[in-house]
This record gives C-alpha cells, sequence and structure tokens, in this order.
C-alpha cells in the first residue's frame, strides 16, 4: 500500500519518520481542503474576478458579499425553519433513546434481547424501501408541508443512538440504582436524575451526531416540505442553481453554499472530541 | 415469576416501547407496505390495483433502470474500494503520537461534515469547464479538461470524486481500530526483520481485518443511497444522457415526478434486494480474510 513506509503502532517515530509522515500529510491535506478553500476565495471575488483566467488570488476581498446573499434569499426565513426540525430531532432522539435504551441495558424481561437484534437489524435497512409508504401515509394524514414527517419519527428511537446509551447504562455500577431503590425511587425517576446525568459524554455525542445529520439532511426536506416558505437551508441551497438572484454568479452562488455549510463545519470543530468518539464506538464494538 | 420480577419486566416494556413502536411504524411496517405495494399500480389519486408481477417484470425490460443500475454499481464498486484505502492510508499516517495529528485528522474529516447539497455546489464549481479549478489547473499542465458534468463519460467519474472525498468516516474508523493494535507485534516483527511495508501487509491489513469488514458493509449500503449529491449537480435530472441517473434519483423520480408508487416500490425492493445479497456475499466471505474471533459478531 502507499505511504505504508513509516509506522511504530502509534509510538515511538524517529524525528526523520515523523517529518516524513507530516510532509506527506500536509500535502495530501491541502488536496483535501482545496475544494473548500477554492469556495471561500470565490465568494470574496467580485463578479468579473470569478471569471478570470489565470485565475487572481491576491485581491481585496468583498465581504459584503455574503450580506448581499442574505439580502438576496429570505436565509433567515431557512435559518428559523432548519432550527425548529433541528431541534424538534435532537430533543427527541435524545429523550426516545436514552429512555428505550435504559430498559434494553438494566431491565429484564422476556423477549428484550430478540428485540434489541431486530432494533439493531432495521440499521442495515436502507431507507430507500420505507420511503414510499411512509410518504404516503404522511401525505394521506395531512402532515405535507408541516414538519411533523421530519421531526415525529426521531421521537421513536433510532437504532445506532440506543446502542450508544445502552453501552454506556451498562458500565454504571449496579450500586447507584440500587442504593436509589432502598430511598424507595421508581425505574422512572432512576432513568431520568441517575442514568441521564451520568451519560452527559453520550449526550453530546448524540447531540453533535443528530444536529449535522438532520441539518445536512435533503431528501426528507425535498419531499415534504412542497412550499418556499417551509424549507430548510439544505432545500434552499439546492434550489439556488436555478434562482435568476443568486444562480449564475460564481461568487454569490460560493457565499450562499459556505452560509449553508458554517453550520456543522463549526459544530464539528467545537465537538470534535465527541464525534471522534461516536465514531469509534461505532466502528470498534460492531 | 415472582412479583418483583413481573414488575420489572413490565417497565422494561414501558421502556422499550418508544423504540418498539418505531421499529414497527417506521421499519418492518414501512418495508411490508412496500413489498404489498410493489405488486400494485398506485397513483395515490385512485385507489391501489393488483397487477401481480408486472412491475417486476416491467423493470426487466426497462432500459432506464438498467442503465441506473450499471451506473450505480460503478459508483460502488470504485467509490467503497476507494473510500477504504485512502481511509486505511491516511488512518496510518495519522497513527502517531505528535500534537499535529490532530489538526491533521480534523483537517481530513471536515469534508464528512459538509452536507451533500453544499457539497456538490462546491465541487460544481471546480468542474466547471470553462473557469473551474480542474480544468484550469490541467490547463498549466497543457492538457485540456474534459467537460466534468457536461460529458457522459466523465459526469459519473465527477460524482465518484466528490464520493471518495467523504473518506473521514472511514479513516476515523481505522484510526481507532488501529490504536487497539499491540505494539509489541510491530516490535517482534521488528526484531524479525521485516520492513515497514511488510509489516502493514501482514499484521495491519490482517488486524483491521474486522474494521474493514465494518466499513466494507456500511459503504455498499451507504453508495447505493446517495441522492443529494447527483440531484444537485444536474438539477435532478440525471443527464449528461443519464449517465449520472443513480438508483436513488431514478426511484426519487419514478415516485415524486410520476407518481408510479407501485413501481417505485418495486425498484425499492430490487434496491434492498443488491443490498442484501451483496452484504450476504461479504458475510460468506468472512473466514477467508476475517482475522480473529470478530466474525462472530
Amino acid at each position: 500500500m502507499a505511504g505504508g513506509e513509516k509506522r511504530d503502532g502509534g509510538l515511538r517515530l524517529t524525528k526523520a519518520e515523523v517529518t516524513v509522515r507530516i510532509t506527506l500529510l500536509s500535502l495530501g491535506c491541502f488536496l483535501v481542503l482545496l475544494p473548500v478553500a477554492w469556495t471561500i476565495l470565490t465568494s470574496l471575488k467580485t463578479g468579473e474576478q470569478t471569471l478570470e483566467v489565470p485565475p487572481v488570488w491576491i485581491f481585496p476581498p468583498q465581504w459584503k458579499n455574503y450580506l448581499e446573499v442574505l439580502r438576496l434569499v429570505p436565509f433567515q426565513n431557512y435559518a428559523l425553519n432548519t432550527a425548529i426540525v433541528v431541534t424538534g430531532v435532537v430533543v427527541g432522539t435524545l429523550l426516545s433513546c436514552s429512555f428505550s435504551a435504559y430498559g434494553f441495558a438494566r431491565l429484564r424481561a422476556p423477549g428484550r434481547n430478540v428485540i434489541f437484534g431486530v432494533l439493531m437489524a432495521t440499521m442495515m435497512l436502507p431507507s430507500t424501501v420505507t420511503l414510499v409508504p411512509t410518504y404516503i401515509v404522511f401525505n394521506k394524514i395531512g402532515w405535507l408541508n408541516t414538519y411533523l414527517p421530519l421531526i415525529v419519527p426521531a421521537w421513536f428511537g433510532s437504532a445506532f443512538f440506543i446502542f450508544m446509551f445502552r453501552q454506556f447504562y451498562q458500565s454504571i455500577p449496579r450500586e447507584l440504582e440500587e442504593a436509589a431503590r432502598i430511598d424507595g425511587a421508581g425505574y422512572l425517576r432512576i432513568w431520568w436524575s441517575i442514568f441521564l446525568p451520568l451519560s452527559m459524554p453520550v449526550i453530546a455525542t448524540v447531540v453533535v451526531f443528530t444536529f449535522v445529520g438532520t441539518y445536512n439532511d435533503f431528501f426528507g426536506p425535498l419531499i415534504y416540505l412542497t412550499d418556499e416558505s417551509k424549507w430548510t437551508i439544505s432545500v434552499a441551497l439546492s434550489s439556488f442553481g436555478g434562482s435568476p438572484r443568486i444562480g449564475p454568479q460564481l461568487h454569490m452562488l460560493s457565499a450562499a453554499t459556505m452560509i449553508a455549510a458554517a453550520p456543522s463545519i463549526i459544530v464539528f470543530l467545537l465537538a470534535q472530541r465527541y464525534y471522534v468518539n461516536g465514531i469509534s464506538v461505532a466502528g470498534v464494538n460492531k | 415469576m415472582s412479583g418483583l420480577r413481573r414488575r420489572e419486566a413490565l417497565w422494561c416494556y414501558v421502556f422499550i416501547t418508544p423504540a418498539v413502536l418505531g421499529v414497527l411504524l417506521f421499519a418492518i411496517g414501512p418495508m411490508i407496505a412496500s413489498f404489498a405495494l410493489s405488486f400494485t399500480s398506485y397513483d395515490m389519486l385512485s385507489s391501489p390495483e393488483f397487477v401481480g408481477l408486472k412491475n417486476y417484470s416491467k423493470l426487466v425490460g426497462d432500459t432506464l433502470f438498467r442503465k441506473s443500475l450499471q451506473v450505480t454499481m460503478l459508483y460502488a464498486v470504485v467509490v467503497v474500494p476507494g473510500t477504504l484505502v485512502m481511509g486505511l492510508v491516511v488512518a496510518i499516517l495519522l497513527n502517531a503520537k505528535t500534537p499535529a495529528m490532530a489538526f491533521f485528522r480534523s483537517a481530513y474529516y471536515l469534508p464528512s461534515v459538509i452536507g451533500g447539497v453544499a457539497v456538490a455546489r462546491v465541487w460544481a464549481m471546480l468542474y466547471n469547464g470553462d473557469h473551474g479549478l480542474f480544468n484550469l489547473l490541467l490547463g498549466l499542465v497543457g492538457i485540456q479538461g474534459p467537460g466534468w458534468l457536461t460529458d457522459e463519460h466523465w459526469a459519473i467519474w465527477a460524482l465518484i470524486f466528490m464520493g471518495i472525498w467523504g473518506f473521514g468516516g472511514t479513516m476515523l474508523i481505522y484510526l481507532a481500530g488501529l490504536q487497539s493494535i499491540p505494539n509489541e507485534l510491530y516490535e517482534a516483527a521488528a526484531v524479525d526483520g521485516a520492513s515497514k511495508l511488510r509489516q502493514h501487509i501482514f499484521i495491519t491489513v490482517p488486524m483491521l481485518s474486522n474494521v474493514t469488514f465494518f466499513n466494507l458493509v456500511m459503504g455498499i449500503i451507504g453508495a447505493l443511497q446517495v441522492f443529494a449529491e447527483p440531484f444537485v449537480l444536474t438539477n435532478g435530472t440525471g443527464n449528461p444522457n443519464n449517465s449520472t441517473l443513480l438508483l436513488p434519483l431514478y426511484l426519487y423520480r419514478v415516485a415524486f415526478d410520476y407518481l408510479e408508487m407501485g413501481y417505485a416500490s418495486a425498484i425499492a425492493w430490487v434496491v434492498f434486494a443488491i443490498t442484501l445479497v451483496l452484504t450476504a456475499l461479504v458475510f460468506r466471505s468472512l473466514p477467508f480474510w476475517v482475522h480473529t474471533e470478530a466474525g462472530a459478531d
């Protein structure tokens, strides 16, 4: 395999080896970030500069392009709509997943493990299979053009996050719970006032994952939100290409793209630790 | 069952109710409904009409479906291994205890947090035939770049490169796997005089085979669900000449442009069947390449 020449299992690298690695990684990093960097550059040019060949690299940045985009399209509207959906999904996912996970982790009942197995199997179910009937039902009960089809399913758990909460709950010492039981606390109280507060690291991971996933979701909002005033940011951004106000102007389109991409990038940069944790759980425990 | 045990069981069912309802309402229920619908003709205006296997026989003769299937297979066959190789190589390079690695890890993962629509927007500008970055760079070395999004032979490759760009998740999973390989293995191999490359081929790759398995299965499932990128790049058309008509896009068109819900369900089930067969093949091949007891899980 290319680039497989130097390693020491993550430890004790010689200075030369570190230098080689950093050089290779810097090169790759430049290539990987180039598309984003180019978009940022383009977003700060004037309309004429975007078409110049060879491209201009040094120019006075046009920060006003960003203000212009916000003026041209009702971004605040899209942001508010997105915030409603994201909040509903994040809160629903947290409550339903931690709630169910407590049952799976701590309480014994016939059939529990079989149900858990079925739940885990749904992780592999492609969403295309369930799409058509789900859409038909939401349509029939009049939920089209509302946020309900996007939010309500999140209140019924999600296999991966239930798995994460369950793993964590299983590691909590039983004594904690037994002490509470002796004090007369019921299962609901134990879940709410012992397990939930203890699981902050998992909560953080679930919030970050759900935020980014919901914020970036395109298919759901596209099919359920037909009215422009209801659009989320991702649907709005997908329409800008054909919009006469923004579409053909590369600097405007770039600025709009960066505004739309910013929230998930910022959340990722602030919460990387939880991100990396979550993904590691996914791969290693499987 | 004692009263205490019964009470515990009762509460267990209370707690797992959201998850059970979720599985029934949003997974198993729709799955069965979609299977039943695939034997009907249904446009959402009149009631569904039973047509037997007609939708499936129509699929066999549907040239657009066949094209879509071909395009999707090409996409998956390149993107899935491409992502695995990129993820593994970068993870190996990152697996060192140097402060700079945290920065690189974030930088390489960054593209994976950007949503499909924004990714497509970013790359559409790079792919632009006249003033996109790629053709400008190719022009510098005297190559006349193709019309990435207008030439039917190149458009799918435009999607493929975009797909591989999202290797960050695979990389992080590999990195976590690498950190669980005992260092002594490498030290012993080094004492025996094995080169670094041989150490990777004979230690790293086998030790990570269970991680590769996970990445492979998830990669296949993911590659068969790509929608936002081709939709945005081609304004929902899958053009030029349907060369970017990945299956989810075709399904979208059949369901929401033509309102052929029965036919769309048949397509969904074929896609599901393909996913199952591919996953089963990977599972069946496990004993041949997955090291340790990981395959039992």
